[in-house]
């Protein structure tokens, strides 16, 4: 296992490698200007002194290069030094966003709470909800509760989260007022009203996010427990004189969680990357925001930053999947 | 009779008082919500509006434009002028003075040092100085005292508020930002997102591109302002949403910027919350025709002076095309109340309007089919209009904008009943206003037959905006494609007008020039103007006080915010 797992890291650094090099000349070398969004009362000359001080009349190699270095080497430092107080990151040139002038990693750490809290919590309680549907949906198949809960995971399927999000808006904030519209990100919960407030705001975004995420989980478990509900073993668990609890809770539900697993597991990356949408809709600014806005705003430093973060995560989350297969399938060993 | 005139004044002085004599911080807590968040707090490293306006509640300048155009001073004590000896008879000086008294919001004074540091810091070498135009032929800032200063231009200025005047263009605190200057402008985290001021707020917090916290700045100068003790300026989502946090839920006491379709605004406002403004400044939404031929096969010399137009170059067509258009429905179908038709480039302000081109405001489809026959251009069996082989066929492009495509639909129509056939393209804005000079897509290079986008100039004074269309303005392959004068317009008259009014210092004088070129783009239809942009913004009707100001920040006067019983 310790084998695979250096193995697979190895791997996965040259991936990483790779990965960002494509995303720096794709983004350097695709049509886009920075200042392209400044009024046009800024003259030309002005434009292209800024577009200088950016950095952008380097080479898109070198650049990619000071990239690098600052990703990987004077980022991580910086973070020591915070986190220890160890003078390990000196005076280096971190990572600077074209947009605010001001170092990216220092704007993601402030980001990441919110987008932790919602959509992770989104994650979660879909999750939560997902797998029971998902199971007792594939034990009554046919059953009024399994139609009830495809047609809701359909709903939840087909219908785009900028038309939930704003019609739940449009209930309950406009029309019954229960929930507020905007999300407040300055916030800090440190009193019992304020974890009222807290709760309020994120009620309309989390329940968005639920929906969406419970209908894609709940559909994966139904079907993986109807593959393995047939299966011979499950008949001679039962003509073992095993209570169906037994049948249905330790002998299926173990074997369907294998794929299952897989998908939860390469989903949880998602959250990072932020629900572009959702967080636009209500005013979350967390990652998807900032995401967005950076790459409206030619913003290559942030873009670059960010997506690269999500492609570490995405390959961190593949490597958990196929050890976590391991442990839920114990005839799989990578030795 | 005096006595009884001392007493109605101070009985009027005491119905005054309430609003007069509100204690600083008393109404608590408002909220703004910008749609588009803003990532800094500094005008002077990120031109956007956003930025401009948001750093407008904390740093100010020496003088600013007032609701109706007119320049009011703000930190200093007067707007000088030839008249009042401020501005040197030659137009190469000109001397401001600071209120005094002033500090900043840490206490300390507000000197002429800071003055001049604010040039210093704008003009550094590597900085990339988003305001450099403001600072242009600007040779020295002398310190005379410690609240005068004397600004010394290299040529005459005939208006020299560039520097010091206007959201663009703040004063900033040398102590702050002494070790900032140049290339070292970016590591300067702190005083960009939280630079001290002399507004009437302070930063508490600043998270870019999300939410900016603000408290009322205990060192304004004036001790009862502002009404508000802290500001939650939250950004974020859409213009759409913006409005309905105003309109339809009240969540939120002031929308900025609210581009919405005219109808969805009054459904909003229905809802009887907040109350929806709007107000016109100089920003006009244009078709540009092309005066060269783009055709490829010219190569190197492609969209520049050297071949004319197949067909543009006749004005009669250039006329026909202006004269179909219906700049009405345009308007209503856009801009609802924050549009007008309009029939010049220049629209404002009221001195500088001209009355000489209203025809355009009736469409008139047949008049134009007439132009065009009388000309030569004939009708032929596909619809399409031609003369000596040359077909009216163009390409028309513009920015990426739900609005911009549902103009170009309208106005394919309208050329089409005229025998003029169109192709549309649109280009995402930050191609088409990038200014890449390998990208063939952007707005100067123009290669297409006509292309439409607004614009606008900072400030009241249409000087070096009149200049854009000079012949040395146009963009080609010796000025790497940059330049403003889009249509290659070239005229030795217009050229000798914008020479003119750079050496004139009379005000109606230069009113009287700016309306000649705008008349002379106008009635040579190189510029086919269609709306008058103004600008829409919501506030709560219990948020008193707020002055809608298009020639400057929005939030100019937030000092004098307040609440009232909505």
């Amino acid at each position: 296992m310790l084998n695979f797992i250096i193995r697979r890291s190895g791997i996965s650094v040259l991936t990483l490698f790779f990965i960002s090099f494509v995303i720096f000349m794709l983004l350097a070398l695709a049509p886009g200007d920075p200042t392209a969004s400044l009024p046009l009362s800024i003259p030309a000359e002005v434009k292209a002194q800024i577009r200088e001080s950016l950095g952008l009349g380097q080479n898109p190699l070198v650049r990619f290069v000071k990239w690098f270095y600052a990703f990987f080497w004077v980022e991580p430092m910086y973070t020591i030094e915070q986190l220890t107080g160890l003078n390990t990151y000196g005076d280096q040139q971190r990572i600077i966003s074209f947009q605010s002038r001001s170092p990216v990693m220092d704007i993601v750490w402030q980001r990441i709470p919110q987008t932790l809290w919602v959509v992770g919590l989104g994650y979660v309680v879909g999750t939560l909800i997902a797998l029971p549907i998902g199971i007792i949906s594939a034990y009554r198949q046919y059953s009024w509760f399994d139609q009830l809960g495809t047609f809701i995971s359909m709903v939840g399927f087909s219908v785009p989260t900028f038309f939930t999000g704003v019609l739940l808006i449009v209930i309950f904030s406009v029309n019954l007022g229960w929930f507020p519209s905007i999300y407040d990100t300055t916030l800090v919960v440190d009193s019992w009203a304020n974890f009222v407030k807290q709760a309020k705001q994120m009620v309309l975004p989390v329940s968005v996010l639920a929906l969406y995420n419970a209908a894609q989980i709940s559909r994966f478990m139904r079907a993986s427990m109807l593959d393995n509900l047939n299966q011979d073993y499950v008949r001679t668990a039962r003509a073992k004189g095993l209570g169906e609890k037994a049948v249905v809770l330790v002998h299926v539900l173990r074997n369907s969680m294998i794929p299952v697993v897989t998908v939860i597991a390469l989903g949880v990356p998602q959250v990072f990357g932020g629900a572009i949408i959702t967080e636009q809709v209500f005013k979350v600014n967390g990652l998807g925001q900032l995401l967005i806005t950076a790459i409206q705003a030619n913003d290559i430093p942030m873009v670059q930053t960010l997506t690269v973060i999500f492609a570490v995560l995405i390959i961190l989350f593949n490597l958990i999947a196929d050890v976590l297969y391991g442990v839920l399938d114990p005839r799989i060993r990578y030795d | 009779m005096n006595f009884k005139a001392t007493l109605l004044g101070a009985a009027a002085a005491f119905a005054m008082a309430p609003a007069a004599m509100a204690e600083r911080g008393a109404d608590g807590h408002v909220n703004i919500i910008y749609w588009q968040a803003p990532s800094g707090m500094n005008p002077y490293l990120s031109g956007g509006t956003k930025e401009l306006e948001a750093a407008s509640l904390v740093i100010e300048p020496l003088a600013r434009y007032n609701e109706e155009g007119t320049m009011v001073p703000w930190l200093a004590e007067s707007v000088p002028t030839v008249e009042n000896g401020g501005v040197s008879e030659d137009l190469t000086s000109i001397t401001w003075t600071l209120k005094e008294g002033l500090l900043w919001s840490d206490g300390t004074p507000v000197t002429s040092e800071d003055v001049r540091f604010s040039w210093q810091y704008c003009t550094a070498e590597g900085g990339g100085c988003a305001q450099g135009e403001k600072y242009n032929d600007v040779t020295d800032v002398e310190i005379i005292d410690d609240r005068t200063v004397t600004v010394h231009f290299g040529v005459s200025k005939p208006f020299p508020y560039g520097p010091f005047v206007g959201a663009q263009a703040p004063i900033i605190q040398a102590a702050q930002f002494a070790d900032c200057l140049g290339a070292k402008a970016p590591e300067c985290t702190d005083a960009n997102f939280q630079p001290i001021g002399t507004g009437p707020f302070t930063v508490t917090e600043f998270r870019s591109n999300d939410v900016v916290s603000l408290a009322a700045n205990e060192n304004y100068r004036d001790a009862s302002k502002p009404a508000f003790a802290t500001v939650t300026l939250k950004g974020g989502g859409s213009a759409t949403d913006a409005g309905r946090a105003v309109l339809a839920t009240g969540e939120f006491d002031y929308a900025w910027n609210l581009q919405l379709a005219p109808d969805v605004l009054a459904e909003m406002a229905s809802a009887g919350k907040g109350t929806v403004v709007s107000s016109f400044g100089t920003l006009v939404e244009r078709i540009m025709v092309n005066m060269t031929d783009v055709s490829a096969d010219l190569g190197e010399r492609r969209g520049t002076a050297d071949n004319a137009h197949p067909f543009l170059s006749d004005i009669n067509v250039r006329q026909a095309l202006s004269m179909a258009i219906d700049r009405d429905l345009l308007v209503e179908i856009g801009y609802g109340t924050a549009g007008r038709p309009t029939c010049n480039v220049l629209p404002a302000p009221a001195i500088y309007k001209s009355t000489a081109n209203d025809a355009c405001l009736v469409q008139d489809i047949a008049a134009a089919n007439a132009l065009l026959d009388e000309a030569g251009w004939e009708m032929g069996s596909d619809g399409v209009r031609a003369k000596d082989g040359v077909r009216l066929s163009m390409l028309y492009q513009t920015s990426t904008n739900a609005v911009r495509q549902d103009f170009q639909a309208l106005i394919k129509q309208w050329w089409a009943e005229i025998g003029v056939e169109t192709e549309l393209r649109n280009i995402d804005a930050s191609v088409f206003f990038g200014g890449d000079p390998a990208s063939n897509d952007t707005f100067q290079k123009f290669f297409a037959d006509v292309e439409m986008y607004a614009n606008n100039f900072d400030g009241t004074d249409p000087e070096s905006y009149m200049a854009n269309w000079e012949c040395s303005q146009a963009p080609r392959p010796e000025t790497q494609w940059q330049g403003n004068n889009m249509p290659r317009f070239c005229s030795e008259e217009y050229d000798a007008l914008v020479a003119e009014m750079a050496t004139t210092g009379d005000l109606n004088e230069r009113a009287r020039l700016a309306k000649a070129m705008n008349d002379m783009l106008m009635q040579e239809y190189v510029i086919i103007p269609l709306v008058d942009r103004g600008r829409v913004s919501a506030h709560a009707n219990t948020l008193g006080g707020v002055i809608l100001n298009t020639w400057d920040s929005e939030l100019w006067n937030a000092a004098d915010w307040h609440r009232v019983d909505g």
